[in-house]
């Protein structure tokens, strides 16, 4: 799906950085100095200031999120079918921010950036970031660009995590939260397999304790490994029968171990594909990030006190088929919210794309999104 | 929609709420009776829904709804966080009329229901003539039917003093949706549409 000038988009987009000089105290104890925020727009801030929505990223994804930053680029942003000229997050009305996090490989400060204290970039030594955090780290580029309170704060996975933590540590800079295919904190299944995936990486011969950019190499193995790992609990099973079936890359049975399933050869290329643009030290870095967040934890466990200081109305969606990120698991989040008498819509979208779904321009999911942003009062 | 354009049983529904009160409505539908309740009589209100086109419609409403089965219980409510919960011309459809009266009475202070009245005489004089009735109100055919626990005035009356249900309210709306007037002679026989407001019996 290249750029194509007729077709609807937000078209070309530049990244903008900017540079934090007040320090950030972080969870860990850490503190960054300083810090750059790389981030990309959309659409244009009103004269209030009052129609600005932020997106929050998920493990894999960046600042990048909608249009295309070459006109030769193959692929728009990862939101790119939701955000845009009317679409769902109609530009035309609001002005998006989607900044890369902390501790990312897009741009923002993280382990590919220089270490000012050793001169040599930060590799394994970047602190280990969390939700918080970020959501700190976010709140300082709001001030930045004068917006003092988000028309809506978005996101999938991960993101909706963030979305979350902006509703109850800002409450007065939220008016609506859209938590997309989330949950208040993982489940222990979700743990496992984020460690899996570290030990892939950790695993990796060439990782050497994550210093592997000094040496000129990187543990593209175990990145790749880790991802395949991720993509496949991402799908469904019945999504994966639907797009593979047992359809084979050749006619003959080879009797040995290539990519002779097209699975196999999906997932080989996937892998592939995210080595190329990943960093492995970030994901190490996002899953434990994934790990920690429950912020729950400082209300003697009760997400029902946790989410009673938001003041932001919630709009809470959950996808039928994903199994990382279940629809329970957002309905634990509603319930906390009704407790406290939030305004909250939930909705179950029906969808056999598993936890990727909340990435897809499924009409129903589409929809709601459009009519719930065509709600939101600007003025 | 004002409240006053809506179905007539929700107009009188509307009349049985007190202004600035909370209200759980199941099977909410497209929630503009929820936007009217919030609109004139301020009520803080949440729907539920199974249908995803309602919950959009509801979305579009700026009303409050949840997708859910009524049939899987009211489980992420709490008790006694409503002061009323309201199911209009859904009992019929619902998997466990019996369970889920007692899950609304749980969830909120007072209960209000309508339901098509089996016992209108014109559903009688179907079933006299042997065949399974289809009115206005019960367009189905048997066998493709969503309602499979319809019951009349006299059944519904019954079931609320078995299971210790007060009945604070009746009314009863007749082929034109007008309201009954008064203590009607044979309501069982000219009611198309039976409307209660009930509690949980302290006695």
């Amino acid at each position: 799906m290249k750029y194509d000038k007729n077709k609807e988009s937000i078209g070309i987009v530049t990244p903008k950085t900017c540079v934090i000089h007040e320090p950030l105290s972080l969870d860990s104890g850490e503190t960054l100095e300083s810090y750059q925020m790389c981030y990309e727009t959309y659409g244009t801030l009103n004269s209030a200031r009052t129609n600005a929505v932020l997106i929050c990223h998920a493990l894999s994804g960046d600042h990048h999120a909608a249009g295309y930053n070459q006109i030769d680029d193959r692929k728009p942003g990862w939101w790119d079918n939701c955000i845009g000229p009317n679409k769902p997050l109609d530009t035309n009305k609001f002005f998006v921010v989607c900044p890369n996090n902390l501790g990312g490989c897009g741009g923002s400060t993280g382990p590919l950036s220089k270490n000012p204290s050793s001169g040599k970039c930060y590799g394994p030594d970047f602190p280990i970031v969390t939700v918080r955090d970020w959501v700190e780290s976010q709140a300082k580029l709001a001030d930045e660009l004068r917006i003092k309170s988000w028309a809506a704060v978005m996101g999938g996975s991960l993101g909706g995590m963030q979305a979350i933590q902006w509703s109850v540590a800002y409450p007065n800079r939220v008016r609506n939260a859209i938590v997309i295919a989330a949950a208040s904190k993982l489940s222990t299944q979700n743990i496992a397999f984020n460690e899996i995936s570290r030990q892939a990486i950790l695993a990796d011969p060439n990782f050497n304790n994550g210093h592997y950019n000094e040496k000129n190499t990187a543990p593209t193995d175990g990145l790749k490994l880790a991802r395949m790992i991720g993509h496949m609990t991402y799908l469904s099973d019945d999504g994966l029968r639907a797009k593979f079936g047992r359809e084979r890359t050749d006619t003959n049975t080879s009797f040995s171990f290539g990519a002779e399933f097209e699975v196999e050869s999906y997932l080989q290329y996937q892998g592939d594909a995210f080595v190329n643009r990943f960093d492995a030290n970030t994901y190490l870095l996002m899953t434990r990030a994934l790990d920690y967040f429950d912020p729950a934890q400082n209300h003697g466990d009760d997400l029902r006190k946790t989410m009673a200081s938001a003041s932001a109305r919630f709009l809470v969606i959950s996808f039928s088929s994903d199994w990382r990120f279940s629809p329970a698991r957002s309905r634990e989040i509603v319930r906390s919210l009704l407790y406290s008498n939030k305004d909250v819509s939930y909705c179950e979208i029906e969808s056999e794309f598993g936890h990727d779904s909340f990435l897809l321009p499924i009409p129903d999911y589409h929809q709601i999104l459009t009519k719930y942003f065509r709600g939101i009062c600007i003025s | 929609m004002k409240i006053s354009e809506l179905r007539p049983e929700l107009t009188l529904i509307a009349d049985w709420i007190e202004n600035g009160s909370k209200v759980l409505d199941l099977g909410c539908g497209d929630g503009a009776f929820l936007a009217a309740l919030r609109e004139e009589k301020q009520v803080i209100g949440y729907g539920i829904e199974i249908d995803t086109d309602n919950i959009k419609a509801c979305v579009d409403h700026s009303v409050n709804v949840i997708q859910s089965n009524i049939d899987d219980g009211l489980n992420d409510f709490e008790d006694d966080s409503f002061d009323y919960v309201i199911m209009s011309q859904t009992i019929q459809a619902v998997h466990h009329p019996h369970q889920t009266i007692d899950d609304m009475l749980r969830v909120g202070g007072q209960g209000i229901i309508t339901f098509p009245n089996m016992g209108n005489w014109k559903c009688r004089l179907q079933l006299a003539l042997g065949k399974m009735p289809v009115t206005k109100h019960l367009p189905h055919s048997w066998y493709d039917t969503p309602n499979i626990h319809m019951c009349t005035v006299k059944d519904f009356d019954e079931l609320c003093k078995t299971r210790n249900i007060g009945i604070l309210e009746r009314a009863t709306l007749n082929a034109q949706h007008e309201k009954i007037i008064g203590m009607p002679l044979f309501p069982n026989l000219r009611a198309e549409i039976a409307v209660y407001k009930i509690n949980q019996s302290l006695s």
